[in-house]
This record gives C-alpha cells, structure tokens and sequence, in this order.
C-alpha cells in the first residue's frame, strides 16, 4: 500500500517538475512547481517526516511560490519572442544543467549513511519523542550555532532586499497617523462670521484657512520639504482664496 | 465481525467517508444558514427585517439562494483560461473543506487525530490564498486581477502574525496536537492569560478570511466585486460556499487555540452536564456572530492602513509577546516538556 503511494506520488512530482520546464505559459509553470511541492510534502509524510512535509507547505507553496506566482503574473511575457531565446541559451542551458547532473551522480554514487550513526547519543532521539521535539531537541543544542547562522544569513538577505527596493523618493501623499491623532478639532475646523444672506460667494467662492497647505500639512507627504516650506500667511492678509493660489 | 471488517483497508475507507461525511454535512448546512444569520443579525442591527418571506422567519432563504445559484447558467469570458478559471473555486471551496480532519469536536475526537494538527491547518489556510490569486488572473480583467494580489499581499502578510500567535500558544501548550491544546486549557481558557494575543488573532482571522473591515479583495466600491467579478452561478456560490466555510475554520481555530476548544468554562457539575461537541459549537457560533457584529460596524480598511496594521503593529507586537511568553514560562518554571506521543 505504502509503495502504491510512494509511486503515485513520486511520478506526479517528476511530471509536474517536468512541466515546470517545459510549460509554455509561465503562470502554469509555477502552478506546476506548486505540484511538485505538495508531491514532495507526500513522500516526507511517506516517510513519517510530518513536521518536515508541513514546514515545506508552509514555507515554500503558502509563502514563496505564492510570491512567485504574484510576479509572474504580472510579468508581460512574449510567447514568440521567448522561443527566439531558446535557440540562443539552449547550449548554455544544457551545458549548465549537465554539469549539475554530473554533479548530483556524483554525489549520489559515493552516498553511504555513517556506520556508527547509532552510537552518536545526541542523534538517537529519547523513546517516545515524537519527531518535531526530536528534531527541536538537537536543532537548539548541539547544532545551535549553524541554526543561527542560517537566520543571520536570511537577515542579510531581507536586510539587502529592503535596501534595493527603499527610495526616499515621496511617492504620493503620505498619512502619519500619529500626527493625525494629535490633531484637535481647533486645529483643523475654522469657524467664520460671514455676513447673513451673502454667503462666499463674493469671497472667492471659498475660504482658504489662515495658514498655507505647506504649514498645515504633514511634514515628508509629497512635495513638502523642509526648506521648501513658505511662511505662514501673515495675519489679517486678505482672505480671498482661488483654486489657483 | 463488524469490527474485523472495520480493520480491512475497505473498511477503514468506508468508516473514514462516514466520519468525514459526519463532520461535513453539519458544516455545509451551518454554510447555508450563517448566509441567512448574517442576513438577519446585520438586518436586526440596522433596524430592518431582513430576508423574511421564504419559509418562517425566512428560514429556506438560504435554500432558495442555492437553487437560484445552481440552476444559472455559467458565464465564461472569452479571454478567461477556461481550466484555471474553473478549478480556482474548486481550489477555495475543497481546502475550506479538508481543514476540517484535524478539527478535534471532542476528546480524541477528530477525523485525523494528528501530531501536527495545527501545522497542518497553518498550511491549509496559506493555501487559500491560491484560490483567489487563481480566479484574479484566469478572469483576464483587470478588477479582478487587482483583487486576487490585493488578497495575495493581504493574506501573506497577516499569516505571519497568526503564525507568532501560535507559536506562543504552542509555547503555552508543549505539543502541536490541537488535542493537546485544548486539554492544555483544563484549568484556564488561553483568552484569559493571552488576552492580548486573543485579539490579535481575531482580528488577522478577519483579514486572512477577506472579511469587513478587511474585504477589500472585493471593496465593491473600488473594484466591483474584485476577484470573483466574472464569476457567476455554481462558480460564484463555490467561492461563497468557501468564504463562509473558512469563516468557520477561523472560528474553529480560535475556539480551540484561545477558547477551550469542547471544555465547558469550569469543570463542575451542571456545566459538564452539556457534551463537548455542543460547547464546541456555542463557542463557533459566538465567534462567528462577532465576525458578523464587526461587519455591521466598522468601516473598510484603507489598503495602506491594513498593511501597516499588519506589518507595524501586529508583527512586532505579537513578536513582543512571543519572546514574554517564553521568558515567563521559562522564568516561572511552567515551560512544559511536551513532545511525548
């Protein structure tokens, strides 16, 4: 039974790999990939590794691919001009994907699991451990130190990520909330005496209020620096207001 | 000899579609009446009637909208991908559904009692988010493909804080079994010692759901109905089905995370009285009239509000309280040594 299954799902995983490669829209690509994750989180689970098939569902398919799938659909691709590249990259595509497969045989032909596996005591976990507090119990003791270089390694990478994308370019208008909460209804309702029956319309057809937009607004929302700033209306200047001032 | 046959591998199929059939059937129907709740709780809270002229009380309403639903004729549009834009609320509606196995209704009662029970349902709600991605881009209109990356941004980002509200659960708890977790609220409901955390998680499961104040996937007044604006018949009430379906997850989850799962409040005689199961459901309906109490009352988010709410507030807030859990329990020597099958 148990090998019925494996079969099942290492064939899905190795077709949807190959779609993955040989899909002619991008989008479906990565909807195959999608496949090949969950095919893999199978055969972890085959393998009684539940913690590891629910962290690669978690981590790759709910998070990554989710990203991916997000800028690929935004990507404007060319079907026909995509084909023009295959006949220009195909060598160094082949070249490059030979030498990983040379490599992984490699690798895989001199493969042998440690002989004395068993009598290294942190690796036999305490009977009756389920396997996530197995794998906590080494992950945070003796291998503590690897474990936190790979955060600090993926720090660097979001810290890199962030400093690529950051522009302190002002990008529109800007709310800062907490200066939106200190303001008072004194600060930001003008109450005027107008003449009965006149209405504004003789002043312009609206009132601007007694200081500028620049003084009133936030400082850093777009188009607002600090030497750009003009000074406050004096007081008692005319109030007559356009849509051009 | 019944129990013979129930050890065949024919017999373990047939007794799992029975359990799951158990659990499914109820849920469906709860779908179909919280579309008619949230009618009349939201009509009763604006001073109106709401649906009340199918049935008594309006009650077949919510079967009327389902022929309605099916007997319609489904609408392609001509540039839609016709396989992705028919699977996306297949996707929405299943994974609503295969969540519930590891929902535990009593004790060691759940379809798949399993060690990584609340893993399992992390995974099964960041998946969600496909379904919507899915129908915004196979749609090939613009609306509705503003809507899927709208909810894709909305979605990745609040998981990260209910993944920080669980850990600090788990922390509390010692064991990623949701039947663990709930014993572990024997003596007080994690509401109570976590009140903070409580709401944090309420209120990502109204956005990880797309639900007001957060619905803005579908804000109708940007973008028509976002994502499922080309969708139409039994299509559309699959994504509808799926929304409501995960409401009920969500309010699942925080019953057994935040509110003792099928523990009565105390454990003492008139209390106990009542079976687990029905504690289990009064604590999902409550839940589930909140989420409905909140749409009637709070405004739509702004887009960049939500984010900001997410990543500025929620993220290292929940972070805070993650590392304060684990150096009270540490401190105070209640740490558990969890992780015994």
């Amino acid at each position: 039974m148990t090998q019925i299954v494996f079969y099942v799902f290492a064939t899905v995983l190795v077709l949807s790999a190959g779609m993955v490669v040989s899909a002619r829209n991008p989008v479906h690509s990565v909807l195959f990939l999608i496949l090949a994750f969950f095919n893999a989180a199978g055969l972890f689970l085959i393998a009684g590794a539940e913690f590891l098939a629910m962290i690669l569902v978690i981590v790759y398919v709910g998070a990554v691919a989710v990203l991916f799938l997000f800028v690929v659909m935004m990507l404007d691709v060319r079907f026909t001009r995509m084909r023009e590249g295959l006949q220009r990259y195909a060598p160094f595509g082949a070249a490059v994907g030979g030498v990983l497969f040379a490599e992984l045989a490699l690798a895989f032909g001199h493969w042998r699991i440690a002989q004395n596996i068993a009598d290294v005591p942190h690796l036999v976990p305490a009977p009756g451990r389920t396997n996530t507090a197995a794998l906590g119990d080494v992950l945070y003791t003796h291998y503590v130190f690897p474990f936190e270089a790979c955060g600090i390694v993926l720090l660097v990478a979001m810290i890199g990520a962030i400093v690529l994308t950051l522009r302190e370019r002002p990008m529109g208008r800007r709310q800062n909330i907490d200066r939106q909460h200190e303001r008072t209804a004194a600060e930001s309702v003008e109450m005027m005496a107008l003449p009965l029956g006149q209405g504004v319309a003789e002043l312009g057809g609206f009132r601007r209020p007694d200081k500028s937009y620049y003084v009133a607004s936030v400082p850093g929302s777009y188009g607002v620096t600090a030497d750009a700033v003009p000074q406050a209306a004096p007081a008692g200047d005319d109030r007559k207001g356009g849509l051009g001032q | 000899m019944a129990h013979f046959f129930l050890h065949t591998l024919i017999g373990q199929v047939i007794l799992t579609v029975l359990e799951a059939l158990a659990v499914l059937v109820p849920l469906l129907l709860g779908v179909a009446y919280l579309t008619l709740a949230e009618r009349k709780v939201m009509a009763a809270m604006q001073l109106r009637k709401g649906p009340n002229v199918n049935g008594p009380f309006g009650l077949l309403q919510a079967f009327a909208d389902a022929i309605k639903m099916i007997t319609k004729e489904t609408v392609i549009p001509s540039g839609a991908n016709r396989v992705l834009f028919l699977f996306a609320p297949f996707l929405t509606f299943s994974l609503a559904m295969v969540a519930w196995a590891v929902i535990p209704t009593n004790n060691g009662w759940a379809v798949a009692n399993i060690n990584v029970g609340i893993l399992y349902l992390l995974a099964i709600s960041s998946l969600g988010v496909y379904g919507i991605l899915i129908a915004g881009w196979a749609s090939n209109s613009k609306y509705a493909f503003l809507g899927g990356l709208r909810s894709a941004a909305q979605m990745v980002s609040y998981e990260v804080s209910i993944g920080l509200v669980i850990v600090s659960v788990l922390l509390a708890v010692g064991s990623l079994n949701l039947n663990d977790i709930v014993l572990a609220q024997r003596h007080v409901w994690f509401c109570l010692p976590m009140f903070p955390m409580f709401i944090v998680f309420f209120i990502s499961a109204l956005a990880e759901t797309n639900r007001a104040p957060f619905d803005l996937p579908e804000g109708e007044s940007e973008l028509v109905a976002g994502f499922f604006v080309e969708y139409s018949a039994l299509a559309f009430g699959l994504f509808f089905l799926g929304e409501y379906a995960n409401m009920f997850l969500m309010s699942g989850m925080v019953s057994i995370l935040f509110l003792g799962g099928w523990l009565p409040p105390v454990g003492i005689a008139p209390f106990t009285w009542i079976p687990g199961p029905l504690w289990l459901i009064a604590k999902i309906l409550f839940c589930l009239f909140v989420f409905i109490w909140v749409r009637a009352t709070f405004p739509r988010y702004r887009y960049d509000q939500l984010m900001r709410l997410g990543w500025k507030v929620f993220l290292p807030f929940s972070l805070v309280w993650m590392v304060l859990t684990a150096g009270f329990l540490l401190a105070t020597g209640l740490l558990p040594q969890g992780g015994a099958s």
